[in-house]
């Protein structure tokens, strides 16, 4: 029982503190490995590659891996659980706040501003993936043509092609898959 | 009932389509949230990720819980973020016993090239999208490439964009009046 309280409380603590998306739990994981020894750094590092290759957020895949291994399928529960409740929290308040200011000229004003700030983070997470994709590790090794003709069918395939535009992204990430197979990527 | 079991099984399914973390659903959540459901707006959206970028935990989770809200009351904005959270766990723990044979298999490797790909275009696409309703005026345009530059050539905190970016906004659309 004391397990699963610490595994809640541990996750808790990283869910409030770690600001700015999945990825900032990594940091908060570390610790909770080198003070707990509840998971080593070389499971931490499979923890990332499964989490960022399975589907779901990539933090809530982290927490459920590492709850599994610290204490098994109620462990997986309970430290995703942990993760999300101080978020869960903390926005039901914001969201309380914002409908009530709604019209208010400065919080409009704000959103004014947060938009397009928003579009921008989005563009640069967008070229952080696009850069590791398209070029790997090093600009030096040039672009990755296999890469780059997926990308261009797709976006063909999303935009100008008519019969397909509409489609669901699952389904045009189900055929990158393939394509990944087929051709070797 | 019938909304909040439509509130699970919807955030449920975006859960499972969704391939690298909170950006990557921002495509899905268009579409299932603004198009198919009505129960946001493309502004919304917007706002939601500035938000989830400078409050505590995953943008995802975040993202839910204010549409949850929002759609209906408190109780949906527990019950979205369980749906988006639920297919993580259930698919971890089933694979976490062989995941490691798993994600070593070549044609598992290849597969999620393909993806990554995908991916990308996906985030473009979004982003795309975001831009036509976020950027309206040569000073929005300002703040997104400033944004933009910050983001790609510093390492600083996303929470200082954000706090920048609605001071500006407040300064450049009530005080300048």
């Amino acid at each position: 029982m004391m397990i699963y309280a610490k595994l809640f409380w541990e996750f808790f603590q990283t869910g409030l503190f770690a600001v700015g998306g999945g990825m900032a739990t990594l940091p908060f994981l570390y610790d909770i490995s080198d003070r707990t020894g509840w998971f080593t750094h070389a499971q931490l590092a499979d923890m990332i590659a499964v989490s960022e290759s399975t589907p779901g957020p990539i933090g809530i895949n982290m927490a459920t891996y590492s709850g599994y291994l610290t204490a098994g399928i109620p462990g997986a529960i309970i430290s995703t659980l942990g993760l999300i409740t101080p978020s869960i929290i903390v926005i039901l308040i914001i969201a309380a706040f914002l409908y009530a200011f709604r019209d208010n000229e400065y919080v409009n004003g704000a959103f004014y501003g947060l938009r397009p700030a928003s579009a921008a983070m989005i563009t640069a997470a967008g070229l952080i993936v696009a850069r590791v994709v398209f070029f790997g590790v090093d600009f030096a090794n040039g672009v990755n043509l296999k890469a780059a003709v997926l990308a261009v069918v797709l976006l063909l395939l999303t935009h100008v092609i008519t019969f397909t535009k509409k489609l669901h992204p699952v389904v045009f990430i189900l055929l990158a898959a393939v394509v990944g197979v087929v051709f070797k990527f | 009932m019938r909304l909040l079991a439509d509130l699970f099984l919807t955030f449920a399914k975006m859960g499972a389509v969704t391939f690298g973390g909170g950006y990557a659903m921002l495509p899905i959540l268009q579409r299932e949230i603004v198009d198919n459901k009505h129960w946001g707006t493309d502004e919304e959206l917007a706002d939601y990720y500035a938000l989830g970028q400078c409050t505590p935990g995953v943008i995802a989770v975040n993202v839910a819980t204010f549409i949850g809200r929002k759609t209906a009351g408190n109780i949906g904005g527990v019950i979205a973020t369980l749906g988006v959270v639920f297919p993580s766990v259930v698919i971890i723990t089933l694979l976490a016993g062989v995941i490691q044979a798993y994600s070593s298999l070549e044609w598992v490797k290849n597969a999620f090239g393909g993806i990554r790909v995908c991916v990308c275009v996906l985030i473009f696409n979004a982003v795309i999208k975001l831009f036509a309703k976020a950027i309206i005026d040569k000073k929005t345009l300002c703040i997104y490439l400033l944004v933009l530059a910050g983001a790609v050539f510093l390492n600083v905190s996303p929470v200082v964009f954000v706090i920048c970016a609605g001071v500006a906004g407040v300064i450049l659309k009530v005080i300048a009046k």
